[in-house]
């Protein structure tokens, strides 16, 4: 017997059901995404409440398996809002990653958060312009540093730290990030370019705001390192990658600039180019919340072609076979994996890459997250927090070998930096040293 | 290029950590592909071997059943040796965080419902525990914390005519979370220790504890006496009661499953075994009969690793190992067969504890552990299954899952390894 077969009740033919059968609209308003399969997917087995960072050290936060399909379900309702504690998932993604049922619980929480700010935030208020001047990181990044001394100076100062945190909401706890005397892009232009023409072995940096502004360095190892396996490298004109937007609820801003880059990198993927980040919440953005979230031509095809830069050496060159031949100064590192790397399964491979290089000692320091979440631990509010997330990476971080740490995530290194005082490596700083 | 290695192991779970120990042991290069968290964070933290075969037990001794179990059943290709190989890879593996190695005979371990689960290793915490030991009980199960009923788990043991006397209360937790808070908000604050009214979190839950005990030998708590100093946690308290102190290993999302989860990685990553998690194997490329590559879904692109031996081990049905829509079963990743009626309706037993037919699907496996196809032949010569994907056992009824997952991982994972060294 099988369900398609008619009811055993004799006095409703099947006829009779289907003619007077009307569907019933159980959720009658649209959205521009049908998340419903994925709160159905959901069966409450809290795997995603334990796995959260923030749930672990804010009693109020009631979790992302609230944030996500139950509270998908409840706003159903014409009355219910997005309830205002959406502003306290820190968008480090790890839940999706815990989910044993495939709910897309970090796409409910975006979109969640996107409406929360676009209908019930006060746009005026301060926690609205603190988080839009946060999320907009880049465009502070293109004015601070047309003078990079001026502003490390003013913003190294304590007087200013104190007004930004009195007026805007800015801890100042944090040391501001410095600019770079010359910026990532100024380099490219003066050293004129590619110096490497390929036709069949062709890259397109996403550099994204941080090292460009910040950290050059790790954009000129990037290059060095893929121009010394023969790779053309183009860097097209590109905008933030999003990733600070998207935890501020800021989906406009976020969709202008996903809008550019989609424009500016897809076009090269016929002409053989594949996108290659240096940052791992950049290629998570390019490649997981693009699509998730916006409707833009090209946008899937960006996202399918879109690598963090060892996971694309790895998957293409004998970078391992390099990296045995190769040898550095002694130096020892203590690895953390950021949790957009971990969420795209590259959270081991910086250690079981350099775990075969002469000279590294490397050693991973667990897997708890860092605190800051990119925006996040910026905020006043949620400085505290931030840290005693990160307590358990500081002291294992303390406790490892390595006096030198390690990542890919910009401000994941700020909080090792922050919280342990090391200095900090990106891994394709050390594979330039290895192999250029 | 791809990602190479000589043997590769898809799944997080038991299986998957017991071939790659196992074939790591053969002197191969092996590397664990794992997608999501494993069901381990569900599961109770315990080890069972074999409890019941067709309603009879429970076994003392787990190895008796064997002969009795149906011919299909994966123990009769793993045998009773497969069954000693994966309990060494699992006894390695933890060392002193897990009881029972020292017999082979099953124990008795309590449940947080209150039945009795016959159980071939148990963590140290849950060890003073033991229904199979003796000494009067005290249970205590805290307010607004749902999973552990402190008084009906003692009823219900009372029930099963245990030889000693149970009694359950419920207590106040020394420190007030939200109404839906987590084991694990629990456990941290016993970990730290952090300061309440009176004292600490331990002083105070002790005092609590101390003023409802009336001369029981040991007290018991669900699974959430601290995380990683759960030693201090479980030690401070027996000190200041007096009497042992065990834990009640409980449903989802389990510590002692989540501690159990880190041991096993931790001794992947001793044993050099690489692991890649996060993202799903989905497809592959074979050529003459054997898998060459394995295709990975990272967000949405195909990413290849290759190796010269496969061990399939990525669960049953809650796993996500198999695969079942309203006709079909089926095995997603290689597509090997998974026989099963074709009438959905003789898929289950009306007795929701009855025989039922789901329960056993899996790939079949020959006597290398390799899924074959309808014609009995292997699918791939170079791919092996283990664990919950493989088909003939009704783990659930007798209780037999983790042994199921050590035997076969075990045994698949040496023939891995000993080929892919050849």
């Amino acid at each position: 017997m099988s369900d398609a077969e008619s009811p055993t009740n004799p006095t409703l033919a099947p006829d009779a059901q289907t003619d007077d059968f009307e569907a019933v609209e159980v959720f009658p308003e649209s959205t521009d995404m049908d998340l419903r399969p994925g709160a159905d997917h959901c069966y409450k087995c809290t795997a995603c409440d334990v796995s959260c960072p923030v749930a672990e050290v804010d009693d109020e936060f009631p979790g992302p398996k609230f944030q996500g399909p139950e509270q998908w379900r409840l706003k159903r309702k014409d009355d219910a809002a997005v309830d205002d504690s959406i502003m306290s998932c820190s968008n480090c993604m790890r839940c999706d990653d815990a989910c044993p049922s495939g709910v897309p619980l970090s796409q409910m929480h975006n979109t969640a958060r996107g409406e929360y700010v676009d209908e019930e935030m006060d746009k005026l208020s301060r926690e609205y312009i603190r988080n839009r001047i946060l999320a907009n990181y880049g465009t502070l990044a293109q004015l601070g540093s047309m003078f990079p001394r001026l502003t490390n100076t003013m913003m190294g100062n304590s007087v200013v730290q104190k007004i930004n945190e009195k007026v805007l909401g800015i801890t100042a706890e944090r040391d501001f990030p410095e600019f770079a005397t010359q910026t990532f892009r100024e380099w490219w232009n003066e050293r004129g370019g590619p110096q490497v023409r390929s036709e069949d072995k062709r890259v397109a940096y996403f550099h994204g705001c941080y090292s460009n502004y910040n950290t050059p360095e790790v954009g000129k190892a990037m290059v060095r390192v893929f121009e010394s396996f023969g790779y053309e490298v183009v860097v097209p004109k590109q905008r933030c990658s999003g990733t600070p937007m998207f935890a501020n609820g800021m989906l406009d801003d976020a969709k202008r600039a996903a809008g550019i880059n989609v424009e500016n990198f897809s076009g090269l993927i016929p002409e053989g180019y594949d996108i290659i980040a240096s940052c791992t919440s950049c290629s998570m953005s390019l490649r997981q919340e693009y699509p998730e979230l916006f409707d833009i031509d090209g946008i899937n095809d960006l996202s399918e072609h879109t690598y963090e830069a060892l996971e694309y050496l790895r998957i293409h060159e004998d970078l391992e076979g390099e990296i045995r031949e190769a040898s550095v100064s002694d130096q020892s590192f203590a690895y953390h994996a950021p949790c957009h790397g971990r969420n795209q399964g590259l959270d081991r491979q910086a250690v079981e890459l350099f775990r075969e290089l002469d000279g590294v000692d490397i050693e991973d320091v667990g897997d708890s997250c860092s605190g800051i979440s990119g925006t996040y631990g910026w905020k006043e509010e949620k400085y505290d927090k931030s840290m005693q997330i990160g307590a358990d990476m500081f002291d294992h971080m303390e406790h490892a070998e390595g006096n030198v740490g390690m990542t890919e995530c910009p401000t994941c290194s700020m909080q090792m930096e922050h919280g342990t005082g090391y200095d900090i490596k990106h891994p394709l700083q050390l594979l330039e040293e290895a192999l250029v | 290029m791809a990602i190479t290695d000589d043997v590769l192991v898809i799944g997080g779970g038991i299986a998957a950590c017991t071939a790659a120990l196992s074939a790591a042991e053969t002197g191969a290069r092996v590397r664990l592909l794992a997608h999501k968290k494993s069901t381990l964070r569900q599961a109770s933290g315990l080890v069972d071997v074999l409890g019941y075969v067709d309603g009879d037990g429970p076994f003392s001794d787990p190895y008796a059943g064997l002969d009795s179990l149906p011919e299909d059943h994966p123990y009769h290709i793993a045998g009773e040796d497969g069954i000693r190989e994966g309990l060494r890879i699992f006894d390695e593996a933890v060392g002193d965080a897990y009881q029972g190695g020292h017999t082979d005979a099953n124990a008795l371990v309590m449940t947080h419902g209150g039945t009795m689960k016959p159980t071939a290793r148990y963590p140290e915490s849950v060890a003073p525990g033991l229904t199979s030991s003796s000494g009067d009980m005290l249970l205590v199960g805290f307010e607004g914390l749902t999973d552990f009923d402190a008084p009906v788990a003692a009823d219900h043991l009372t029930a099963a005519g245990v030889p000693f006397d149970v009694r359950g209360v419920t207590v106040g937790f020394p420190k007030s979370f939200r109404s839906d808070a987590k084991v694990t908000r629990f456990a941290k604050a016993l970990d730290r220790d952090e300061s309440v009214a009176g004292g600490t979190v331990r002083s105070v839950l002790a005092d609590a504890v101390a003023a409802e005990l009336d001369g029981e030998t040991r007290v018991g708590f669900p699974a959430m006496l601290g995380d990683d100093h759960d030693e201090d946690v479980r030690d401070e308290l027996a000190d200041r009661l007096g009497v042992p102190v065990f834990e009640v290993p409980t449903g989802p999302p389990s510590l002692l499953g989540l501690k159990l989860e880190d041991m096993l990685f931790d001794a992947l990553d001793e044993a050099g075994v690489r692991i890649s998690s996060g993202n799903p194997a989905v497809d592959f490329e074979a050529a003459d009969g054997r898998i060459e590559t394995v295709l990975v879904d990272q967000k949405s692109r195909m990413t290849p690793y290759e190796a010269d031996q496969i061990v399939l081990a990525t669960g049953g049905l809650v796993g996500k190992g198999l695969d079942s829509d309203r006709e079909h079963v089926t095995e997603p990743v290689f597509d090997c067969y998974v026989p099963h009626p074709e009438d959905r309706y003789e898929w289950s037993d009306p007795e929701a504890f009855g025989n039922h037919a789901f329960a056993r699907f899996g790939v079949v496996p020959d006597d290398e552990l390799r899924p074959t196809a309808e014609d009995g032949e292997p699918h791939f010569e170079n791919l092996r299954a283990a664990g919950g994907v493989v088909g003939g056992a009704d783990v659930a009824r007798e209780k037999s899952a983790s042994g199921v997952s050590l035997a076969t991982g075990a045994v698949a994972g040496r023939l891995a390894g000993e080929e892919a060294s050849q």
